[in-house]
């Protein structure tokens, strides 16, 4: 038995507080109004108890004006608390643009990390103290959940797509990664510890690593590879559009329409070629579909948002 | 069941299996399904108690993980679609609908008996799987896992519960039917108890949320055994599309569970305090309000799931305006006890605890309608602490309260109310060790479905599975004493609460065409402050005492 007994979480990131902030909140109307009306019941139920002396003559109070008065304290009541968990969860949709982006890569029963600088890391993540990170989460096979509880974040990883969450550390500590959303067997045991590290430690963790192949290098080699090169190319003799400062950019496409080149066109682009096309181009890519996965596809993503000179973390459209 | 002796009532009317298995008497129907019911609720409950002595360590010693995740797949489909869903209506609504409302049977007396096959046939499909080998998709069938990757008997589960969904809208049609049609002369719509009103919201929201249900099981098993790609994003669907499906259903479903639980507790509070429901038109209006509002919040399932921030912001607003209407009852149903005189029979116990547990598990849900709140505790015991509060400690206590209620009309049987008042504070207390400890390990951050959890959450859990003994004791001891008052409880009279309604104006138990004379309606529900009712009372306990 441990007699540690948690009662409070640790906070560790820079929204933690906040969070805290609306939940203990939450906590003290909670208890307010819950024990009020407890001590009301209570109170009612002795006081005119069967054969209490209680004085039950008089009439009831007006009860349309009690009816309107109390629907509109909790309407009132509810705004605020709607308001104030809406500004702190929009904030979430929004990245630093100077965050560190690190991908993360949910597979049954683990998850996969790579840094910046290319180093790869299995359930466990290595993250700077006070500096802005971004984890581009997306998932092999079923939907995982990126769950650090002393960061007070939660992200789902759904397969077919990219999601992001960011945060700063603040606190040097281990923390629990947990997946959150079910994920078959050993669930449970899919999760680890992220290690929050001052800067200094944090930097020289990354070279004792030693100096890994970033992910958009290990695109790029792919990308040859899979001969991606030999039409999207600057010397290519197929016409296909050039992908030099795709990411991010509007795309003209045949139907008249017109999409920003986000994660999403281009993971779609990559797997379901037909779906959109660029407009005065003839639709003779092939699909990558089954070809790849998840992992390559996320070193591909990587390669293209290099090619853009101010890659823009986490864009969303 | 020695009913030979209660010659006249419904129970004489022929005791062999045919009697019963053909019957289209909505009061024995009742009965079916009251059988089935239990049975379903207590292999549920086995299954909850396994996996809370599982989780009285930290590591996985009980059972295997495999194991686990079925435990807990079929305890939530077990306890959601062949317990809680027909719970209430498909019971003491059955029995008490034509009663309360001056009517000789449902509107649809052999649909009502169909709806019984139904459910039998689907539950069926659900206890094969149970037996072949079990379920590991969670209730809630999240794709791509339970097309691609789960290798239980998903089809045939998902399957059983498509089939139980036809039971339920035959129900709720069957009862739309009688509200509009089968009222007693007398009998406007604001005469009606609050009973009947909430299974009227309960079955307007079960025809139009089951048949979503099916369409995305149907889809589920067309991807899982035809490989059509709806949800498979390497076939070219999206897996959200199914979590917007399913909660299109499982959100209005949470209220197709509660509301009969709260008109249950709108009949037993006033008949305790002999005082008149408080702001009856308020509680009728806002189970109107719940039904309609709980349409439009199933996004709050999906916060951290990859749906836009602006669609969060949206579904967090409407679920704060669904917790209005379930507030105005709390207070109508705490100020109905104001100058009353209030007993403490085993039936007003339970709608007391049900008011305090609703409340705490209500404002549980402010917590998780608050955005950044719930990002930090969605999929973790905090959630399954709210969720158990509402359907367990609210629901189920309301049901408790009910069958303990209208146990004497259904029966001629009085029942011990010593045994009642004790099974009734035993469950409350095991109610609350189990699943208080559960918010604050949810706060803390432990995630649900696990099988194995860090050892710091011990102390917390151990409480919890404590807390499931007790609990298991609060639920096991009716299951005795009711049936013991099967067979040698007193003879009950006709109204031995001295209560309003109609139902209490026919013998206990009712004939088989459950009026002797029309009743013809004068007067509101709850007239405990006319003249003459005031201070009647029959007491069992006080009887029993006596003796």
């Amino acid at each position: 038995m441990n007699f540690g007994v948690p009662f409070f979480p640790q906070e560790a990131s820079s929204e933690a507080g906040h969070v805290d902030a609306l939940f203990y909140t939450l906590l003290v109307f909670s208890a307010v109004l819950g024990l009020t009306l407890t001590g009301l019941v209570v109170g009612y139920a002795v006081k005119y108890r069967v054969g209490s002396k209680a004085d039950r003559t008089g009439q009831r109070s007006r009860t349309m004006w009690l009816e309107m008065s109390w629907t509109a304290a909790s309407l009132i009541i509810a705004f605020i608390f709607f308001g104030w968990g809406a500004v702190l969860f929009v904030r979430r949709d929004h990245p630093p643009a100077d965050a560190l982006e690190i991908t993360g890569l949910g597979k049954q029963w683990m998850w996969e990390f790579r840094q910046p600088g290319g180093q790869r890391e299995i359930n466990e993540l290595h993250v700077p103290v006070g500096k802005p990170v971004v984890v581009s989460l997306a998932s092999q096979d079923v939907i995982h959940s990126f769950y650090v509880p002393a960061f007070r974040i939660k992200q789902d990883a759904v397969p077919g797509r990219t999601t992001h969450i960011w945060f700063i550390a603040t606190e040097p500590g281990r923390y629990h990664l947990f997946c959150a959303q079910y994920c078959g067997t050993q669930h449970s045991e899919m999760g680890g510890w992220v290690t929050a590290m001052a800067p200094e430690q944090y930097a020289a963790w990354l070279n004792s690593q030693g100096e890994g192949e970033t992910l958009a290098a290990s695109g790029e080699k792919l990308f040859r590879a899979l001969g991606c090169s030999g039409c999207h190319g600057a010397s290519s003799k197929v016409r296909a559009p050039s992908l030099e400062g795709i990411f991010g950019r509007p795309v003209a496409l045949d139907n008249q329409q017109t999409v920003i080149a986000d994660e999403r066109y281009l993971r779609d682009s990559i797997l379901n070629p037909k779906k959109e096309i660029a407009a005065g181009y003839e639709p003779v890519m092939p699909s990558f579909e089954g070809l790849i996965d998840e992992g390559e596809l996320q070193m591909l993503l990587a390669y293209l948002k290099s090619l853009s000179p101010q890659p823009i973390a986490g864009a969303k459209p | 069941m020695s009913h030979a002796a209660m010659p006249g009532t419904y129970l004489a009317e022929g005791s062999g299996p045919r009697a019963w298995l053909l019957t289209t008497d909505h009061k024995r129907v009742a009965w079916l399904y009251l059988a089935s019911l239990t049975a379903f609720f207590f292999l549920g409950g086995a299954m909850a108690v396994l996996m809370r002595i599982e989780l009285a360590t930290p590591a996985g010693d009980l059972v295997s993980d495999d194991t686990y995740n079925r435990l807990f797949s079929l305890h939530g489909i077990i306890m959601v679609w062949f317990f809680l869903v027909p719970s209430i209506p498909a019971t003491l609504g059955n029995f008490l609908l034509p009663l309360m409302i001056g009517a000789r049977d449902l509107a649809f007396p052999r649909l009502n008996l169909a709806s019984w096959y139904v459910f039998i046939f689907g539950s069926l499909f659900a206890l094969f799987a149970v037996v072949a080998g079990g379920v590991d998709t969670g209730w809630t069938f999240y794709t791509p896992l339970s097309t691609l990757y789960a290798n239980g008997f998903v089809s045939t589960a998902a399957f059983g519960v498509f089939i139980v969904g036809f039971s339920t809208i035959m129900t709720g049609i069957n009862f739309i039917v009688t509200v509009h049609t089968l009222r007693a002369p007398g009998l406007t719509w604001f005469r009606l108890p609050i009973f009947v009103w909430t299974l009227y919201a309960t079955s307007l929201v079960m025809v139009l949320a089951t048949p979503v249900l099916a369409a995305s099981l149907i889809l589920i098993v067309l991807e899982r055994v035809f490989g059509i790609g709806i949800f498979n994003p390497d076939l070219g669907g999206d897996p959200l599309l199914f979590q917007h499906l399913f909660w299109f259903y499982s959100h209005p479903a949470v209220y197709i569970m509660i509301l009969p639980g709260m008109g249950v507790v709108s009949e037993v509070l006033p008949c305790f305090s002999r005082r008149p429901l408080f702001g009856y038109k308020a509680v009728a209006m806002s189970s109107m309000a719940i039904a309609v509002f709980g349409f439009l919040v199933w996004g709050h399932h999906m916060f951290v799931s990859g749906q836009s921030a602006y669609a969060g912001v949206v579904f967090s607003f409407l679920s704060f305006c669904v917790a209005i209407p379930s507030a105005i009852k709390v207070f109508n149903w705490s100020l109905t006890l104001r100058k009353g005189e209030i007993s403490f029979e085993a039936p007003m116990l339970y709608a007391l605890f049900f008011l305090g547990l609703f409340t705490f598990g209500g404002l549980a849900g402010l917590f998780l309608a608050a955005l950044a709140v719930d990002v930090h505790v969605h999929d973790t015991y905090f959630v399954i602490a709210h969720f158990h509060y509402i359907m367990v400690g609210g629901m189920v206590t309301a049901y408790m309260a009910g069958l303990h209620f209208w146990w004497p009309k259904m029966t001629g049987r009085l029942y011990s109310e010593t045994s009642a008042r004790i099974a009734a504070t035993v469950t409350f207390v095991g109610f609350n060790l189990t699943f208080f400890p559960q918010y604050v390990l949810g706060f803390n951050g432990m995630p649900r479905r696990y099988h194995t959890y860090p050892p710091e959450f011990q102390f917390w859990n151990v409480l919890s599975s404590a807390g499931a003994v007790v609990l298991a004791i609060g639920y096991l001891m009716p299951l005795f004493y009711l049936i013991w008052s099967l067979f040698r409880g007193a003879r009950a009279p006709d109204n031995p609460w001295n209560a309003t309604g109609l139902e209490w104006q026919t013998s206990s138990p009712p004939p088989p065409h459950n009026f002797e004379t029309m009743p013809v309606v004068t007067r509101p529900a709850y007239a405990y402050d006319m003249k003459g009712l005031e201070h009647e009372r029959f007491s069992p306990h006080r009887e029993e005492a006596a003796q």
